[in-house]
């Protein structure tokens, strides 16, 4: 064993010189590895082994999704009936739901109409079609925001990315979104070129500049639970809520988790205990 | 080890009946529990028990997420995310069998790596190796197609990267492209006979599965010192000697398992295919799983022309070359000692080897620029020369050390070795108990 070990401790060291040969020079002004900075860690509720969602927080993510996101950015994939996962009553989510206006139909008369959510309904888009969400945009559809938590993340690199087995680190698509949220109004190292209607940003994944425009300034939203109301408190609750929108049942998963490698321990444990019994006569 | 006749006796009147008729009873207790394992297999042998587990894992989430999967180019995203979202328990389904695939291969490359070392394909085990060889190849086929299902972003640029390949291949090589697309790009056909397929496979591996342990209890299982089974002294039986073991080993196996199911769901998977496949939007990388990254690498190694060869072919032809190797490995090696235990040079070469492999699938994850080429072709000329050169080469003129005369004379000596050192027993380290 000790010789694996001392193999595969130099192994790594091979690995890791040749990682840094490859480190190549940088140029401030003519990047070509994006993001230029890399996301912000953040401390999140729902991290870790026994991670939960913070409720209140969802709620406010929530508050900010519905009075801005959500004016470009659709969610499909997730129905009103979900939202009692963020502390809601049902009472309170069919009163949530009513305030959408639904486009649906045929009716018998062979009719398309408007009518009042439901909680089975997901959350409308605010465009059409993807071509009318590009040409009200600059070209570019907002993308949807159901799955963008985890559809989002930046490549850790080696060897951090085996320490993030250790630590558990499975946040990087909320770290991304924040950082991005309040990553805007820096300016841009000189001689950089920022191509019009783009807006610099550092924490961009796939370039100097993105599309969209600062979404967020402080105050535009009224909490009525205290919270500060600043673009980092806003982007720390609508990272956390797109998280629970990518994965709402983190929580279930965790807890069931947790008992699953606990049971696995204790059988394991037992099943050895009975190995080294049924071998204890047995050279091997 | 098939020969000494079946021990068994059926005690009821019934299990008389049976053995009578359709000797089923009689297989299950010769082939598991009377069935005679050489007593110094260590944990490195638990594997072929935890690949069985890991494929009826598969075989079993993979049907019921069948129930709910809808192979439409339309829809299928939409179905998966329905899976995660709306099917009791679909989450953990769906990242039970996308984890499943990830350890599946982790499991089979222990198991191949440990052929390797031990030399577990020497005479007379060529065809056990060969048919592994098999397995291996239709779980890389079955891993591919399933990749492709979800409809992300990363399945369809997969599916079009690797594809691609086929073309390369000169006459036929466009045919045989567009036969496994059912067009000229990726879209729905494809992903319709995707599915087909991804379905079928599955139980052509658990056919060859079978293949695989009739020819294992033919010719019996190999061990750590690579001497054959001499005597009745070397052995113990399957039950409970192996059962035990095995069970310890699959459940330490499960526990990292489902470490990653439980809290690092997606650690292995990339972020790109949580968005919806789009054709006219290309990803800034496209890479495969990591499980193919080490031969990813190779492919991407060859950027130069080779005479009437262009770089293409190329790549795909050192691809391919790159797993055929393996077939050929019971003709490589020349040495008449098959464990790497007593072949000091060997045994050097074999962790390089090992290295030069994890170099491969990292320099896989990269993009194929700037000094990374490099590394990738020096990569992967070591990759071959350790096939082509040093396994024939090596076994010509490399000195082994003293061979003991029989299993139990191994066992034994090292049983006395180890009690002059450690008078309490392996307390501390299991795994070296083996």
């Amino acid at each position: 064993m000790k010789k694996i070990l001392t193999s595969l401790a130099l192994l790594g060291l091979v690995v890791a010189g040749t990682a840094a040969i490859a480190e190549e020079e940088h140029n401030a002004a003519a990047p070509t590895h994006f993001p230029i900075n890399e996301p912000k860690e953040m401390s999140w509720s729902f991290a870790g082994p026994f991670g939960t969602y913070d409720k209140a927080q969802l709620q406010r993510g929530l508050k900010v999704y519905k009075e801005v996101c959500s004016a470009c950015h659709s969610m499909n994939l997730v129905a009103f009936r979900t939202l009692e996962g963020l502390g809601y009553s049902e009472a309170q989510v069919k009163t949530l739901a009513a305030e959408y206006t639904i486009h649906d139909g045929p009716n018998d008369a062979g009719d398309m109409f408007d009518r009042p959510g439901k909680p089975s309904d997901h959350f409308p888009a605010p465009f059409p079609n993807e071509q009318a969400a590009a040409s009200a945009n600059g070209g570019a559809a907002p993308p949807d925001m159901s799955l963008l938590a985890k559809a989002r993340g930046v490549e850790r690199g080696f060897p951090r990315f085996v320490f993030d087995i250790f630590t558990q680190y499975a946040q990087g698509g909320p770290d991304y979104i924040h950082s991005l949220l309040t990553g805007y109004d820096q300016t841009p190292p000189a001689g950089m070129v920022i191509p019009e209607g783009t807006h610099y940003n550092p924490y961009f994944l796939s370039g100097v500049s993105l599309k969209m425009p600062k979404p967020l300034s402080d105050g535009q939203v009224t909490y009525d639970d205290g919270s500060p109301q600043t673009v980092d408190q806003y982007s720390r609750d609508v990272s956390a809520f797109l998280m629970w929108a990518a994965e709402p049942h983190l929580e279930d998963r965790k807890k069931t988790g947790f008992r699953v490698l606990v049971f696995l321990l204790l059988f394991g444990a037992l099943v050895y205990l009975t190995k080294r019994k049924v071998w204890a006569e047995v050279a091997h | 080890m098939s020969e000494g006749h079946s021990t068994y006796t059926p005690k009821t009147g019934l299990g008389r009946w049976f053995d009578a008729r359709m000797p089923l009873p009689r297989l299950v207790y010769d082939s598991f529990v009377a069935y005679p394992v050489p007593r110094n297999l260590n944990y490195m042998w638990t594997f072929g028990g935890i690949l069985s587990i890991m494929l009826v894992s598969q075989i079993l989430t993979g049907i019921v997420l069948a129930m709910h999967y809808t192979s439409d180019t339309t829809l299928a995203f939409d179905s998966v995310e329905k899976i995660m979202r709306d099917v009791n328990s679909g989450w953990l389904l769906r990242y039970l069998h996308s984890n499943g695939a990830s350890f599946f291969f982790v499991a089979v490359y222990i198991h191949i790596f440990r052929g390797l070392f031990y030399g577990s394909y020497k005479t007379p085990r060529e065809l056990l190796w060969i048919l592994g060889c098999i397995i291996y190849l239709l779980m890389m086929a079955t891993g591919f197609m399933g990749y492709v299902l979800p409809w992300g972003q990363m399945s369809f640029w997969g599916a079009t990267v690797i594809t691609g390949f086929f073309s390369a291949i000169p006459l036929v090589g466009n045919w045989i492209q567009e036969l496994l697309l059912g067009g000229f790009a990726v879209d729905n056909p494809t992903l319709n006979r995707f599915f087909a397929l991804h379905y079928l496979l599955p139980f052509m591996i658990a056919g060859v599965v079978v293949l695989h342990i009739w020819a294992l209890h033919v010719v019996g299982q190999s061990n750590p010192t690579g001497i054959e089974v001499k005597s009745k002294t070397d052995t113990v039986a399957f039950t409970p000697y192996a059962t035990i073991k095995d069970a310890f080993g699959m459940i330490v196996f499960l526990f990292v398992f489902a470490y990653f199911v439980f809290y690092l769901p997606n650690f292995l998977g990339h972020p790109d295919n949580y968005t919806v496949a789009n054709p006219l939007k290309t990803p800034a990388h496209i890479v495969p799983e990591w499980y193919f990254l080490p031969f990813y690498a190779i492919l991407r190694a060859i950027t130069f022309n080779i005479g009437p060869i262009n770089s293409k072919l190329g790549g795909v032809l050192c691809m391919f070359g790159a797993i055929a190797m393996l077939f050929l490995v019971p003709w490589l090696d020349t040495s008449k000692v098959r464990s790497a235990v007593y072949r000091p040079w060997y045994k050097l070469f074999f962790w390089l080897f090992v290295a030069d492999a994890i170099l491969l699938g990292w320099l896989g994850s990269q993009p194929a620029e700037g000094s990374y080429v490099f590394m990738a072709q020096m990569a992967t000329l070591f990759y071959f020369a350790f096939f082509l050169v040093v396994m024939p080469v090596l076994g010509l003129i490399e000195t082994p050390r003293r061979l003991p005369n029989s299993i139990t004379e191994a066992v034994l000596e090292k049983k006395n070795k180890g009690a002059g050192g450690h008078p309490a027993g392996a307390v501390s380290a299991p795994e070296t108990k083996g």
